[in-house]
């Protein structure tokens, strides 16, 4: 396709790559802005959503778990007031108590026991053998017995179970007491592991010195370090919800939610994977990524494809308008050189006329008696009729001159082709002669006219002559003009012997611009414009070539009454 | 007595001359113009000019200004018109206008010859046709 062609020189790939650019960047760069817009929005206001949420669930079970403990604490104490230790050193009461409890608040309290100052059970009630263990070495009754209520850490103790205790110091008959009793660990972690949210996000409580008092899950424990530095955080404000984002050794964030119980003994830990937290802005992140990644592609081939499509159309108007500028300047400089032409041909003509007549004022005067004698009378005879002969050819070639200059106007009018081939072989004749070609004519004598302009069909035929004699230039040949009618049309083919058009060039030779001629020889517009001519005057031309044996090129006009009719049609359509 | 009284106008003095020379020689009666203004006044002088040979192209008054004013103030004159090839058109427009023929620049001198005779003779017959209508006016009168 010869607009591609035209697309390749570097004029219109910039200007393609202009458009392009201009669309893409006009188009992608609201969308991007958009884009990051809204997803800033949507994160920052979705992350001060999701922490408050998290500081509120955290907060929530803060209080949950410091009233359970509270009530426990409450129920220990209830016991010590009301009952005094002689009942309470009752097994059998204690056991009564404990059934009660237990028929309250389910499987919370495992066991019960009164412990002396010494640190020796003196009553047990639950279901294991502790009937008179000893804790004075205990950690937790060490810490027990200085105060007036205690809630201990988790720990294995003596049965080997991880609990924690409640105890409540009671003075009775001058002798520290104190009751005792054991909360259930399952039961207490079901309160702290009911915080899950998400795959990752889940709590566990610390104590100060960093040991989990519940059940964390076995998966993805944070490091000591992290640990020590939320207790070293929530140390500073234990009154308040604390929210922090860590990385872990593994390059892991997660966010870390923060509060104290249990008066600031106990660290209750909500941990959740940052990736996990924020999965929703993770997925919109991506969703906006996809449709960015869709809408850029769309502009890009849409950008592609318009300035391609506009360039082309630029190109196309730009190239027509360069033919048709060449197309009037060609015609401009054929009617200028028939002007010219014209001119020179009548200023020869009146010399040429004086010749003749002096010579024929000789021949008059040897008419005389007195040269009858001579002996080079007949040398004069012919040389005198010599000149009269070639003042006749200096004639026809000033008519000649004279008939091409008067038809080029680009009238339409009435154009008989006979007529005009007949003329242009007169024309181009004595150039044809130099390269020993020959013209030959085969022309329909009763061949209708067309409707043209000679201008014009006179430039056809001037181009494909002229073509027809450069390719034979070196060897000579014959070029053979013949016309014929076809049905409305009039066809006109003109036949050289020269060294034929390779079969790569034959589709592109009616190309503007496109020559095998030498640079300064050629324009590449003569075919081009024939071209256009032809197709002007609702023809068609056709070239057929043989490498070695010649060219013949058709050129096929409608008829004065076909285009006529056809002109009609187009003013007034049926 | 020469054939006949032609005048010869042409602004190409060496044809003119020249053509002079080979019609005197030919038994022609030549007084000769450079161009249209000469042409009416030397018919304005001499009355007796039959045939005036009149070249199309000629600078100031040109062929068929020339023309018309010789048709209209000596319309007995007959005009024979010169031209080059590309004022053919005008030659024939100089024939509707009045001329008698027209003769394309380098010309035989034997056709020039005939139309000049040609012209002569029908402007003697004119003239025969005038004289006897006057006659038969005359005689018509006297009777």
């Amino acid at each position: 396709m010869k607009n591609n062609n035209l697309l390749q020189s570097p004029f219109y790939q910039s200007l393609m790559r202009n458009m392009a650019l201009t669309v893409i960047i006009v188009s992608i760069t609201p969308m991007i802005l958009v884009i990051i817009l809204l997803l800033n929005q949507f994160q920052t206001s979705y992350q001060e959503k999701m922490e408050a949420h998290l500081k509120e669930l955290v907060l929530k079970h803060k209080q949950n778990i410091d009233s359970f403990l509270k009530e426990r604490l409450f129920n220990i104490r209830h016991f010590s007031k009301i009952f005094d230790i002689d009942q309470l050193s009752n097994e059998q009461f204690l056991n009564e108590r404990l059934a009660i409890l237990q028929s309250e608040y389910g499987p919370v309290f495992v066991d019960m026991g009164i412990v002396n100052d010494e640190g020796k059970q003196i009553a047990y009630a639950g279901p294991f053998k502790l009937g008179k263990a000893d804790y004075h070495e205990a950690d937790w009754f060490k810490k027990a017995i200085m105060q007036p209520f205690f809630i201990s850490d988790v720990f294995l103790g003596l049965r080997g179970l991880p609990h924690f205790i409640l105890s409540v110091k009671k003075s009775y008959k001058g002798h520290e007491w104190i009751v005792r009793a054991t909360i259930d660990f399952m039961a207490f972690n079901d309160l702290v592991e009911n915080i899950s949210i998400g795959k990752t996000g889940y709590a566990f409580i610390l104590n100060r010195s960093g040991e989990y008092q519940t059940n964390p899950r076995t998966d993805s424990l944070p490091s000591r370090k992290i640990l020590d530095e939320l207790l070293l955080e929530g140390g500073a404000h234990p009154e308040k919800v604390q929210i922090s984002r860590k990385e872990d050794s593994s390059g892991k964030t997660s966010i870390y939610v923060t509060s104290f119980l249990k008066n600031g003994d106990w660290l209750l830990i909500y941990q959740q994977d940052i990736a996990d937290a924020y999965s929703i802005v993770r997925r919109a992140f991506r969703i906006a990524l996809l449709i960015f990644m869709l809408g850029s592609l769309g502009i890009l081939i849409m950008a592609y494809l318009l300035s391609r499509r506009t360039v082309s159309r630029i190109a196309k108007a730009n190239m027509e308008k360069e033919m048709m500028n060449q197309q009037v300047i060609e015609s401009g400089k054929l009617a200028s050189i028939g002007e010219l032409a014209a001119g020179i041909a009548h200023e020869i003509n009146n010399p040429v006329a004086i010749m003749v007549e002096e010579a024929g004022w000789i021949k008059d005067l040897l008419e005389e008696e007195e040269f009858r004698k001579s002996e080079n009378m007949g040398e004069f005879q012919r040389a005198l009729s010599q000149i009269g002969n070639q003042g006749k050819r200096c004639k026809e070639i000033t008519h000649k001159l004279l008939s091409f200059a008067r038809k080029t106007d680009s009238r339409t009018q009435e154009v008989n082709m006979n007529q005009l081939i007949l003329e242009i072989i007169g024309l181009t004749e004595q150039r044809a002669k130099y390269s020993r070609i020959v013209f030959k004519n085969n022309l329909q004598s009763d061949l209708p006219s067309v409707r043209a302009s000679n201008t014009e069909i006179q430039q056809i035929l001037l181009n494909m002559i002229n073509n027809a004699i450069d390719a034979m230039e070196k060897n000579g040949g014959t070029i053979t003009i013949s016309t014929q009618k076809s049905e409305d049309m009039v066809l006109t083919e003109i036949t050289d012997t020269g060294p034929g058009i390779p079969m790569a060039y034959l589709g592109r030779i009616f190309d503007p611009f496109f020559t095998t001629k030498p640079v300064g020889k050629g324009t590449g517009l003569g075919l081009s414009i024939c071209y256009g001519i032809v197709n002007k005057l609702g023809g068609k031309i056709q070239v057929k070539s043989i490498v070695g044996l010649g060219t013949t090129f058709l050129v096929m006009l409608p008829t004065f009454e076909k285009r006529i009719e056809t002109v009609i049609k187009n003013i007034n359509p049926a | 007595m020469t054939l006949c009284n032609v005048l010869l106008v042409d602004d190409e003095t060496a044809f003119v001359e020249t053509m002079t020379k080979r019609l005197m020689k030919r038994n022609l009666t030549i007084s000769t113009a450079y161009n249209g203004d000469e042409a009416l006044q030397q018919l304005e002088n001499s009355k007796n000019i039959e045939v005036v040979i009149l070249d199309v192209k000629m600078p100031g008054m040109d062929g068929i200004e020339t023309l018309k004013e010789i048709k209209k103030r000596f319309p007995l004159v007959e005009v024979i018109m010169l031209t080059g090839h590309a004022t053919v058109e005008s030659a024939i427009e100089g024939m509707k206008w009045g001329a008698h023929d027209y003769l394309m620049k380098p010309c035989e001198i034997d056709v020039l010859m005939t139309k000049v005779d040609q012209a002569a003779a029908k402007k003697r017959r004119h003239e025969d046709r005038i004289a006897e209508a006057r006659i038969k006016e005359i005689t018509s009168r006297r009777a």
